[in-house]
């Protein structure tokens, strides 16, 4: 039996408050209720503090660079498909640093979570926008108010028919937990955008702010149909939907490449019959 | 010169088929025992433009290109009126009847009486080449059948007799060119590979199984081999998004047990230089080959120059053990490709092979590379004995810690990009960073110990040391056979890895030589500024080349003489 006290309990750097402590204890929930050893789990993370979160948890770890957390990810995946890799980070890292690689990896989809911790601003380096920032909001670094259009994650991975959309919020717990632990059985790239309220830089997006708008997906929603999906994933204002918002069985880029049925790339060894027939094939 | 070996220039227009004309001819003359050097020149363009693929081969080791043209195969006016000046005294035009010719000695070909269609044009040139240097017509069929057994028997007869009437019609005709002297006899097997086929080959004996890339002339071909090559080895390979993708792909895969490598060249590595630096501190191993061509910025996209010394050397930020390797020719690209993947592997180091677009390019005949003789790839740590006590970053007197593989026991590998603890934990801790930094330093020496020593070739004490890296070795080794009998005593000294530099291994060499004279592919002679940095040895004469092509021995020999002057 593998319980959440095996993912340990550390003293964390975080801001007392922050939405951070509440997905800490989420994703050890879902990741003790799938009865995953923290040893067969490998979260990936980026840079900020979001990507601090698997510090403060046992498992197997790759902290990587600013925006990189997705192609280590990947990478790690594809040498060990028997591994759960997790990507977690933040908006900035995720979706501004790393937003070539969100991209690519939703047309990729390899079996890999991702767990975007999104409090719409950049707080290791103290409040500057983030690509989630709602227009107009202004920071130190952006006195005039935002002057872009905040980038839709969800909405975008919806679009490009990613298999597994959620939208989940750091206030609701038990809820994200569900998310995560659906998101990590979903066999291809899944995407769970978490609202988060930054109590030191954000002072737009708070936790009643969110509290008033955040609402929980019922069964009428059907994630399975995109224009519906599609319409879910661009609510967000004065009402937010939280839950599974997009959902398709598109097969995992796993399914395209036949390397892998031979296992993980750590247990094989050197096939010198095969060299030796390349070799020759050069005569 | 007329000396045994010829020198053998098709040009034309990208898509005229030159590469399919050269690549055959290289292949028959490879089965038939010759030596070759190939050298591909072409311009960044799909179709159109000048481009040539040069063949120099001959019965004896032939080591670099060189300019002057036995045999010019135009297939347009642009490649006669721009080669006929370079035809040696016994050289020789061969050229449809449809182009202006100078008053050369030529074999004007009636493409449309050989051959049915312009499609068998290229078979054509092939029959006609290998008849005028008297090259088996067998050898030639069998690769002309080989060619074309997929598209089914008629297609391979109908190539044939193409082929066939081609070879007969050159010996019906009189033209001054006599064959090529016999082949050795006894020369054995043999294989025909550019360098980058061989840096591919070299990767998987080195037990590589993952490879990430985005595309970048010239180093693309090392992955399309790669890609070809390892579906027997159940490689897994991904075009990535971007460069800064395929590096941290990499590095992701290394930390989950792959053997990986990433190619480019040097405008996709400027993007891979933060990954190299996490290599260095998650203490990973990964090969990354850069292979040269001019910059700075876009350069000469398609051309020659070894000037990226200095960025792989430096690349990534903060100090961190590497190896870099220069190999001279294709073998070396296959043995030292394996050895960075051990080297790699062994010291948890990014390990690099810095080659360029001569040598990426450039086809050579060898002996098959002797498999058996390789080191078996390390074995990786599956199961740690400390088991949950594992740490990833354990401080040992060499450096080196033991690296377990996620996922296979109960340990759990903690690996941070921060400066970190021994189980892989950030720290703010000072004096835990300076440990840490002093045991990843300490891998270093190891590296210098294990560094592969320049090869020294000609007598003790010479009169004249050239001193080159990477594949300016032929050129070198051309010089010094053209210098032998005069009075001038030379000697090459050639650099195959060229980080770490251990000066023990070469310092005699440089003291002892009357004058050293440093030849490589930049403007500003980085390694000569490296070997003075890390040995205070001076090296003032320095022959550069930096205007897209590969060194030659004439263009050495004139840069002697201005020396001289």
């Amino acid at each position: 039996m593998v319980g959440m006290e095996d993912y340990g309990q550390f003293e964390t750097a975080w801001c007392p408050g922050c939405g951070n402590h509440a997905i800490l204890k989420a994703v050890k929930k879902a990741l003790a209720g799938l009865g995953l050893a923290p040893h067969e789990v490998l979260l990936v993370t980026g840079i900020g503090q979001a990507a601090k979160a698997p510090l403060y948890m046992n498992c197997n770890m790759f902290t990587g660079l600013h925006g990189r957390s997705l192609p280590a990810a990947t990478g790690a995946r594809l040498a060990n498909p028997g591994l759960t890799v997790i990507a977690e980070s933040g908006d900035g890292c995720s979706y501004g640093e790393g937003g070539n690689h969100f991209l690519a990896a939703l047309r990729r989809n390899v079996n890999i979570t991702l767990l975007a911790h999104d409090n719409q601003v950049y707080g290791l380096t103290k409040g500057q926008a983030s690509p989630t920032t709602m227009q107009g909001m202004k920071t130190k670094a952006q006195p005039f108010g935002q002057p872009s259009l905040a980038f839709n994650p969800v909405a975008v991975a919806a679009a490009m028919r990613a298999g597994f959309v959620a939208r989940g919020f750091s206030g609701e717990i038990e809820h994200l937990a569900g998310l995560i632990q659906e998101a990590v059985r979903h066999p291809g790239f899944a995407l769970v955008d978490i609202l988060q309220p930054c109590v030191s830089f954000n002072k737009l997006n708070t936790f009643s702010w969110y509290k008033e708008r955040v609402y929980r997906l019922g069964p009428e929603h059907d994630p399975t149909d995109f224009a519906q999906a599609m319409s879910k994933a661009q609510e967000f204002g004065e009402r937010i939907p939280i839950g599974v918002i997009a959902r398709n069985d598109r097969p995992p880029f796993e399914a395209g490449v036949p390397g892998l049925a031979r296992g993980p790339l750590a247990a094989r060894s050197l096939d010198r019959d095969a060299l030796r027939r390349i070799v020759e094939s050069y005569a | 010169m007329n000396g045994p070996d010829i020198n053998i220039v098709i040009g034309g227009e990208a898509g005229q088929g030159l590469v399919t004309v050269g690549d055959t001819l290289s292949r028959a003359l490879t089965r038939a025992g010759y030596e070759i050097v190939v050298t591909q020149d072409y311009m960044s363009r799909i179709r159109g433009g000048h481009n040539t693929f040069a063949i120099r081969t001959g019965p004896d080791p032939v080591s670099a290109p060189t300019v002057d043209i036995d045999i010019l195969v135009a297939l347009d006016q642009e490649s006669v009126d721009l080669h006929a000046g370079q035809l040696t005294a016994r050289g020789l035009i061969v050229a449809g009847d449809d182009l202006r010719l100078p008053d050369a000695p030529c074999l004007r070909v009636p493409y449309r009486r050989l051959a049915p269609k312009p499609l068998y044009d290229n078979v054509a040139a092939l029959g006609v080449l290998g008849s005028a240097v008297c090259n088996d017509l067998s050898i030639l069929e069998r690769l002309v059948s080989e060619a074309f057994e997929k598209k089914g028997p008629e297609v391979v007869e109908a190539n044939l007799s193409v082929l066939r009437a081609a070879y007969a019609w050159v010996r019906e005709q009189e033209h001054p060119f006599a064959c090529m002297p016999p082949a050795p006899a006894d020369a054995g097997p043999r294989i025909m590979l550019n360098g980058n086929e061989a840096i591919a080959l070299g990767a998987l004996a080195g037990g590589c199984d993952f490879l990430s890339f985005y595309p970048m002339t010239p180093g693309t071909s090392v992955a399309l081999a790669l890609i070809d090559k390892g579906r027997e080895t159940g490689l897994v390979a991904e075009q990535a998004e971007d460069e800064i993708a395929a590096v941290n792909m990499a590095l992701g895969a290394a930390y989950a047990g792959a053997r990986a490598i990433v190619s480019t060249s040097g405008g996709g590595f400027a993007l891979m230089c933060e990954g190299v630096s996490l290599a260095g501190m998650l203490e990973l191993p990964v090969v990354i080959v850069v292979a040269q061509r001019p910059g700075p910025a876009t350069g000469l996209p398609t051309r020659s120059e070894q000037a990226d010394l200095n960025l792989v050397l430096y690349a990534g930020h903060g100090e961190f053990p590497r190896a870099v390797f220069a190999p001279g020719g294709v073998e070396d690209c296959f043995y030292l490709t394996h050895r960075a993947f051990e080297l790699a592997e062994r010291y948890q180091s990014p390990a690099f092979v810095l080659t360029d677009q001569f040598l990426a390019d450039s086809y050579r005949s060898v002996a098959p590379f002797d498999l058996d003789a390789l080191p078996e790839p390390p074995e990786h740590l599956l199961r740690p004995e400390e088991g949950r006590a594992y740490k990833r970053y354990r401080i040992t007197e060499d450096g080196v810690s033991p690296r377990a593989i996620p996922g296979f026991s109960e340990a759990l590998v903690v690996s941070d990009s921060d400066e970190h603890t021994e189980d892989g934990k950030l720290t703010e801790d000072l004096s835990v960073r300076t440990a840490m930094q002093d045991k990843r330093l300490r891998k270093g020496y190891g590296l210098i110990e294990e560094a592969v020593p320049p090869d020294y070739y000609g007598p003790d004490r010479p009169d004249l040391l050239l001193v080159c890296w990477g594949s300016t070795l032929g050129a070198a080794l051309e010089t010094l056979r053209r210098l032998e009998g005069r009075r001038t005593r030379a000697a090459v000294l050639h650099f195959r890895q060229v980080w770490p530099l251990n000066g023990r291994q070469f310092l005699p060499f440089l003291e002892e030589a009357a004058r050293v004279v440093m030849v490589e592919g930049n403007s500003t002679g980085q390694l000569a500024a490296l070997i003075r940095q890390e040995t205070g040895f001076l090296i003032d004469n320095l022959i550069l080349r930096y205007d897209g092509l590969p060194f030659t021995a004439a263009f050495i020999l004139a840069g002697l003489g201005s020396l001289d002057a």
